[in-house]
């Protein structure tokens, strides 16, 4: 099993590797051609803008709802599952995530895993460590497999292989799977289902994710197109599913528009090829269904989210993918840019919460705050308010308290000099017009290069003279020919 | 002190002062754009399931076992997966006896592991019934219970599925109100709206991912 590079290593900074992304024509042309068609599904789903906004503020009601009594969700969770046969064990971090994980493995002395998609596995990237510990951990979503089998990271976390395309994936299945080369794509995912169903039938162990943990019936619903989430959770003797605390919904008919925005907006689908309801694990009398069901629910810097009124809107998150689709910056530099598990907009709020503000300090202003991420939100997190707050938090002074670990990364005394001087400037009338009389008479003394500023514009020149002057002017003028002022 | 309750005491001191939000869920809004009428509802489920390329079939209850007959002949295919704990499995091993069909009928009547490797390669397609369908997403509502494993309706290619036309609902909500879902689930509920596919390669839709490649849906109007 090959080892995933891991991105982070490629350059060591967002602008690094957004510079090297934007000089790729052919992994821009990629992004560009499938957000579009993504737009235009999403758009085609909800034809009646009425029904659309209804949906959202429901669905913004749900999981706010769901969140002002999150802990005693997750314990009534918990009980329910329990008396339903499923063992729940819980994670504050993902080494604990991945103990858990590894330990259940052991157990049933298994050494074949099949994943089915799951975005709170990459977070704990349970491949690799599973790996160390010579299990083989293979992603069944093909789309998943495609970019493992290239050892690299998903970049999108709907669409993990959108960056690549059949050409691409042809020569990957050349040389790594020893297949004639074909970029017939039906073909192309005959060979992988071939490849992956050998896998399904041997593997000891099958692993999931979670779309909503409904805490009324003890159920796990899971979405799907493939099949491969079924298979993980089906065929194997054991099914581990793995989770994030915010995924936990009050009632079963909360998920009923919960499931339609998440499938309209992620692909404009009217709803998945399945839905899965896993209650349980297989019965005394049944004849086929794992034998034993676990959760995992995993902290990994939510509750530090959670803390705070304003950033828990950051847990609303259905994971459909529709701020990435929008986002002018993700769709010019692609996924693996972010460098992290979680790209584009939702991701520059969710991950300083994860790894801290100070290993991702560019991703709060990696956005041109055009609010179309806001806007497409199907559960309205507000998240340009929200990265404003994050470029707030980022440049705080190391004397205060941080609100999000890794907060004031970004805190300069010169800037903040600098803006205090402003400040002066703006709020003394005598200091003001100094300084405006300075500027437009000095004009030209303004240094070439302003830093990043100048790199991509020529410098900005004070015009010799000011608004108000030329506003007197007018005036005076106007006052000289006898017309009302 | 566990990580559980560390996570839980967090939790709650981030909630300190707060009192949980009331449930104004919007009934109307999950069911009214989704309504039909009764003679609508087929028609609703038949062109969506038919967009995601299912074969559906209205027929009369009594010809169904024919019409599957008929199918696996179309397609040279040489086995069926059936239900024999199930009226439909009875129905239909009575119409094959009779029928002298060339066929042959499986019954998974045994635990999955006693014969995992035939039912993952040998089996070329298989037959349900379903718990109804759900006209406004074009869904199939699967209940897999001991007599008929969960297995059935994903391992072979071919998946055919009987639906009774009286239990076709407007939409998910009335769907799990009417059978009072709350209640009580099976191990694992399912809702299937046409057969495994994928868009993970540029987009392009290619079905048969995992899953069936043909799914099939066979309509019984007088029942």
């Amino acid at each position: 099993m090959n080892q995933r590079i891991p991105v982070t290593e490629l350059t060591s900074s967002f602008r690094g590797r957004a510079t090297e992304a934007l000089a790729d024509g052919q992994l821009r042309n990629n992004f560009r051609v499938a957000m579009d068609s993504l737009m235009q599904k999403r758009a085609d789903a909800f034809p009646d803008e009425q029904e659309r906004e209804g949906l959202r503020e429901l669905g913004n009601h749900i999981k706010a709802r769901a969140l002002s009594r999150l802990p005693d969700l997750l314990e009534q969770l918990e009980a329910k599952l329990t008396e339903n046969g499923v063992h729940v064990h819980w994670a504050e971090t993902t080494e604990e995530a991945n103990r858990i994980v590894h330990a259940i493995i052991e157990s049933k002395q298994g050494s074949q895993v099949v994943k089915g998609k799951s975005m709170v596995s990459e977070e704990m990237e349970m491949n690799d460590y599973l790996a160390d510990r010579d299990i083989e951990c293979l992603e069944s979503d093909m789309g998943e497999y495609i970019v493992q089998l290239d050892g690299e990271k998903p970049s999108h976390i709907i669409m993990p292989a959108i960056h690549k395309n059949r050409r691409q994936v042809s020569q990957l299945f050349h040389s790594k799977l020893g297949v004639e080369a074909t970029e017939d794509v039906n073909e192309l995912i005959q060979i992988g289902r071939r490849t992956l169903r050998k896998k399904f039938l041997e593997a000891d162990v099958g692993v999931s994710g979670v779309n909503f943990a409904i805490a009324e019936t003890g159920t796990l619903l899971l979405v799907e197109n493939e099949g491969n989430g079924r298979m993980s959770t089906t065929v194997p003797p054991v099914h581990v599913a793995v989770t994030g605390i915010e995924k936990v919904v009050g009632n079963l008919r909360d998920v009923v528009p919960l499931l339609s925005l998440l499938t309209r907006s992620a692909l404009g689908q009217p709803i998945t090829t399945y839905v899965n309801m896993i209650s349980g694990p297989r019965k005394a009398d049944e004849l086929d269904g794992p034998e034993e069901v676990h959760l995992v629910l995993l902290d990994n810097g939510r509750s530090g989210a959670f803390a705070d009124a304003q950033l828990r809107q950051t847990l609303n998150c259905i994971r459909c993918g529709a701020c990435m689709n929008h986002c002018p910056v993700y769709t010019r530099v692609g996924g693996h840019t972010y460098g992290e598990v979680y790209p584009g907009p939702i991701g520059k709020i969710v991950t300083p919460h994860m790894v801290g503000l100070d290993h991702v300090p560019d991703h709060p202003s990696a956005s041109s705050l055009c609010g179309a991420c806001g806007e497409v939100c199907p559960v309205k997190i507000p998240i340009p308010e929200l990265l404003q707050r994050l470029r707030q938090e980022n440049v705080k002074s190391p004397d205060e308290p941080a609100v999000v670990q890794g907060g004031g990364a970004k805190y300069s005394w010169k800037e903040r000099a600098l803006w205090r001087m402003w400040m002066a400037l703006n709020t003394r009338p005598t200091l003001y017009k100094c300084f405006l009389w300075a500027a437009t008479r000095l004009g030209k003394l303004t240094p070439k290069n302003l830093g990043p500023w100048t790199e991509n514009h020529t410098a900005p020149v004070p015009a010799p003279r000011s608004l108000h002057d030329l506003a007197k002017a007018h005036l005076n003028a106007g006052q000289n020919r006898g017309e009302q002022p | 002190m566990s990580a559980r309750d560390n996570i839980l005491s967090k939790l709650r001191a981030g909630l300190e002062g707060t009192t949980p939000r009331p449930d104004q869920f919007d009934e109307e809004l999950v069911t009214q754009p989704w309504q039909y009428a009764p003679e609508d509802r087929i028609e609703r489920l038949r062109s969506l399931m038919e967009a995601v390329h299912t074969e559906v079939h209205t027929l009369a209850a009594a010809n169904w076992p024919a019409k599957v007959q008929e199918l696996l002949e179309n397609r040279r295919l040489a086995n069926l997966l059936y239900a024999p704990g199930t009226g439909h499995g009875q129905q239909l091993a009575e119409f094959w006896a009779e029928a002298d069909a060339e066929q042959n009928l499986l019954a998974y009547d045994r635990p999955i592991e006693e014969w995992k490797e035939e039912l993952f390669w040998q089996v070329d397609a298989s037959i349900t019934g379903t718990a109804g369908a759900i006209a406004a997403t074009g869904s199939l509502v699967l209940w897999p219970d001991r007599h008929e494993p969960r297995l059935m309706s994903l391992l072979p290619p071919l998946h055919i599925a009987l639906l009774k036309a009286s239990e076709i609902e407007d939409n998910l909500y009335t769907m799990m109100e009417k059978q009072n879902w709350s209640a009580g689930l099976p191990t694992n509920l399912l809702l299937v709206s046409g057969p495994s596919k994928t868009a993970d390669i540029e987009q392009v839709l290619a079905y048969g991912a995992h899953g069936p490649k043909e799914l099939v849906v066979l309509i019984l109007e007088d029942a």
